[in-house]
């Protein structure tokens, strides 16, 4: 009885927030397409009723917004009934978004590591540096995106390679400040111990400064990985992109395709969640092997 | 025949914790008089701390009754009964020292030329004078509990509750506090509640000394002291203070051999 | 060549006194004085390597170009800035702030929502909020009011995942201490919460400042009037003007820092006690 109790204590107030927010959903699909179906019963010449007017609302095909069960349809149209490798599946335009997501995710990863650690050894690098990484975040880069995949295409690279590099300056970011944080956390007792020791520096930030930085590195990773999809998904706008999610959305919304557009948006959703929830777990294993309690 | 201030009977608190219930109080049965200085001592986990919250309304008995000033301990709670002075000093560090002595006031509604007054007298009592405009960070830790017990001081209450205040003092300064919370008490004629880990800090402060038990926290046995209300630090070295500690001590070592 | 030679040595030569001014004893001038020089010298590699390696000015123009470009056409960019930033941005961000201040209160107060809008809260704040740009566009029209909306959406859940932590930041004995004075639900938000919150509070805010950026100017990407950052820069792109893109990336630049700093500032001022700001 107390287990069943404890579940529900978890799970109920999300669950509850979730069924009220769909409710919401249909509510605001009802109110917003309601015009739309009253015009459309205007021009026929057609007085339609209340509850006409509701069903309508939920098979428009250019609603305003699309209720849950329209894009819930979309997308199982898309992903499980179309071949994988057709251009209209939402699996392969996913994963175009995706294969440029993580090579962004890696390249900023390791960008973010090596500064961090130069940032931590180097004292004018830390004062050079350090301010400019921080500055670089205030400036809106993916304001820049379009002209990054332009300059690029115009020398030749093309495709993957622009969007990896936008989405490895996104997330570069966050792991550079995660890093030097986690990497100058052990406290001064520990890092003289190292002295005692006679440890040399190698050491002491193998065996210390390092494995002390791992929780801070996998918060960084979690924020890393949805602002690398961001950045891919960005990149994908200009030049009229024909693949991937974020060109699903450019073409939904110059052709009034919202439903597609709908779609594409809770496929992205999906994905940044599952890639966060792989970081989770991949953090949990690691840091149970290194003793550490989350 | 003084009134019962502070009365509890059969009161008992059990915790539920992951590894099973602890009983951190249980039948403690106890009368505190007005205007009595009685200290709680005991080893760790014998449920001073827990007592002297339950009075406060900080924890709540899981059975028997609590009453203070003749009402249950929300009660008193509500009608700003005591004050109450913590381990630490818990000073909000975005307000000055005067401030922090305005908190309670402010909360309790005194207005705001009482207020400065108040202000003033306390921190003189406390010897602060002159700190008010300092932030509780530019004050030594000694100063910064000084502080904290003003601010109990401040408002209109007729009961002070202490947690071990001096614990993290050192051996000076904590001389130096003691003698004037004697003095303090002398002047203001409080009732006071006290939790303390030292034997001559008990003995040489309190009318009346509680000694408890740990696994179940109880009440062990009740000291009455019999030293002048106006002692001075040299009242250590005397007879009828060593007899009082090596009461204290024995009881404290009869509850620790019982485990 | 000799522009690719000169460029490199000059780098050189700063890092080199940056690295000496490194082991000076520290303060702000010289704080200041080594990210400048660095910021410089890489402006002077950029001149040099383009110049040098005859790059054309269509994929990457010099700096010089640049600042040609920019003093040439500023009523081009006050108007975008004003359209972007000041329309767009400003606005969606205080009515974002504000609307997740009021339910972060609110969540505080209940516990059930604070189980069940917090994970939400969580999860949403990682999706790629940028993509309801499009949808929003559509609903509120071409004109300021959508990239307004992109940016509550935006700025809402970073600033109230933010806010909740800091209300349940005051420690025990603060709270404890509340209790014993018999206080108000709110003389305690008043009196406790809500300073004890302000160091969490701003740290959001200066997250949000970036973020009100960013999506006023992506927003315009999916549809804007004939003015504005975003739809300064993506038509610049078509038309390969790079150097006017950068001159928007400048004043995009000077905006964001300006209002980062500006927050930055407001911090130091009310949150003075906090030990990181005592250092």
């Amino acid at each position: 009885m107390n287990k069943i109790r404890d579940f529900w204590n978890l799970v109920g107030p999300v669950f509850t927030i979730l069924l009220i927010i769909t409710a919401i959903w249909y509510a605001s699909a009802v109110w917003l397409n309601s015009a739309w179906a009253y015009d459309k019963a205007k021009r026929a010449n057609v007085s339609i009723s209340f509850s006409e007017m509701v069903s309508d609302t939920m098979i428009q095909e250019k609603p305003l917004l699309p209720s849950p069960h329209q894009v819930i349809k979309e997308i199982y149209k898309t992903t499980v009934l179309k071949k994988v490798t057709s251009k209209r599946s939402l699996i392969w335009h996913g994963w175009i978004t995706l294969s440029a997501t993580l090579l962004g995710f890696a390249f900023g990863t390791a960008l973010g590591i090596i500064l961090a650690v130069g940032i931590v050894f180097s004292k004018s690098m830390d004062m050079s540096v350090m301010p400019w990484v921080i500055t670089s975040q205030t400036i809106p880069i993916l304001a820049i995106a379009p002209m990054i995949i332009v300059v690029l295409n115009a020398v030749g690279v093309s495709g993957l390679l622009p969007k990896a590099i936008i989405s490895m300056y996104l997330s570069f970011f966050p792991v550079v400040v995660g890093m030097v944080k986690g990497l100058r956390s052990p406290d001064q007792m520990q890092l003289d111990q190292m002295r005692t020791w006679s440890a040399p520096k190698t050491t002491s930030f193998w065996k210390l400064r390092l494995p002390s930085s791992m929780p801070y590195l996998f918060a960084s990773l979690k924020i890393g990985v949805a602002a690398s999809l961001v950045g891919a998904i960005v990149g994908e706008l200009p030049t009229g992109a024909v693949a991937g999610l974020g060109a699903r959305l450019l073409a939904g919304s110059y052709y009034g395709q919202t439903i597609q557009i709908w779609s594409a948006l809770i496929c992205a959703a999906i994905l940044a969640a599952s890639l966060v929830a792989v970081i989770g777990v991949i953090e949990r294993i690691t840091l149970r092997k290194m003793g550490i309690q989350i | 025949m003084n009134e019962s201030v502070i009365s509890a009977n059969n009161l008992s608190l059990t915790f539920e914790t992951n590894d099973g219930p602890v009983h951190a109080l249980q039948d403690i049965n106890l009368d505190i008089e007005k205007g009595e200085f009685v200290s709680f001592i005991g080893p760790s986990g014998c449920g001073k701390t827990t007592l002297l919250r339950v009075i406060a309304d900080l924890e709540t008995p899981t059975k028997g009754v609590v009453k203070v000033n003749d009402m249950s301990a929300s009660q008193a709670r509500m009608e700003r009964a005591y004050g109450y002075v913590f381990q630490a000093a818990g000073l909000y560090p975005w307000r000055t020292i005067g401030g922090n002595i305005k908190l309670p006031l402010e909360i309790m509604g005194y207005d705001k030329l009482e207020q400065k007054e108040r202000v003033t007298q306390v921190l003189e009592l406390v010897e602060l004078s002159g700190f008010d405009k300092k932030f509780p960070w530019q004050l030594s830790g000694g100063m910064q509990q000084r502080a904290s017990i003003a601010r109990a001081l401040a408002f209109d209450a007729d009961i002070l509750l202490m947690d071990e205040p001096f614990g993290a003092l050192d051996e000076i300064v904590r001389d130096h506090l003691n003698e004037q919370l004697l003095k303090l008490w002398a002047t203001t004629k409080k009732t006071i509640g006290f939790v303390t880990h030292s034997i001559p800090e008990a003995v040489f402060l309190s009318s009346k000394i509680v000694v408890m038990s740990p696994r179940p926290g109880r009440i062990s046995k009740i000291i009455n002291s019999n030293l002048p209300s106006d002692r001075t630090l040299e009242i250590r070295d005397s007879k009828e203070f060593l007899d009082i500690a090596s009461q204290v001590r024995d009881e404290l070592r009869k509850g620790s051999s019982d485990e | 060549m000799t522009w690719v030679f000169s460029a490199l040595l000059t780098w050189i030569v700063l890092w080199l006194i940056n690295i000496q001014l490194a082991k000076i004893e520290a303060n702000r001038f010289i704080n200041l004085l080594v990210p400048a020089l660095f910021g410089f010298s890489i402006l002077i590699l950029w001149e040099g390597f383009v110049r040098g390696f005859n790059i054309s000015p269509i994929l990457l123009p010099p700096p010089s170009a640049i600042a040609v470009r920019f003093s040439g056409s500023l009523s081009i960019l006050w108007i975008d800035f004003v359209q972007t930033f000041i329309k767009g941005a400003l606005s969606g961000y205080m009515i974002g702030c504000i609307a997740a201040f009021i339910t972060a209160v609110a969540v505080d107060k209940s516990n059930f929502l604070k189980r069940g809008l917090l994970p939400v809260g969580n999860f949403v704040a990682a999706l790629p909020i940028i993509g309801m740009a499009p949808i929003l566009v559509m609903w509120f029209g071409f004109d300021w009011h959508s990239k307004a909306a992109v940016v509550v959406v935006m700025v809402f859940f970073p600033m109230l995942v933010n806010t909740v932590a800091g209300l349940n930041a005051k420690d025990n004995i603060q709270h404890d201490l509340m209790k014993t004075y018999g206080a108000s639900y709110w003389q305690n938000l008043l009196k406790l919460s809500l300073p004890a919150a302000m160091p969490f509070i701003f740290n959001g805010l200066k997250i949000c400042t970036t973020l009100a950026l960013i999506g006023a100017i992506v927003s315009e990407f999916f549809g804007s009037p004939t003015r504005g950052m975003g739809f300064r820069i993506s038509t610049e792109v078509g038309r390969l003007s790079l150097d006017m893109v950068w001159a928007e990336i400048t004043v995009a630049a000077l905006a964001g820092s300006a209002f980062y700093g500006l927050m930055a500032l407001i911090e130091k001022g009310v949150t003075f006690w906090h030990p990181s700001q005592r250092k």
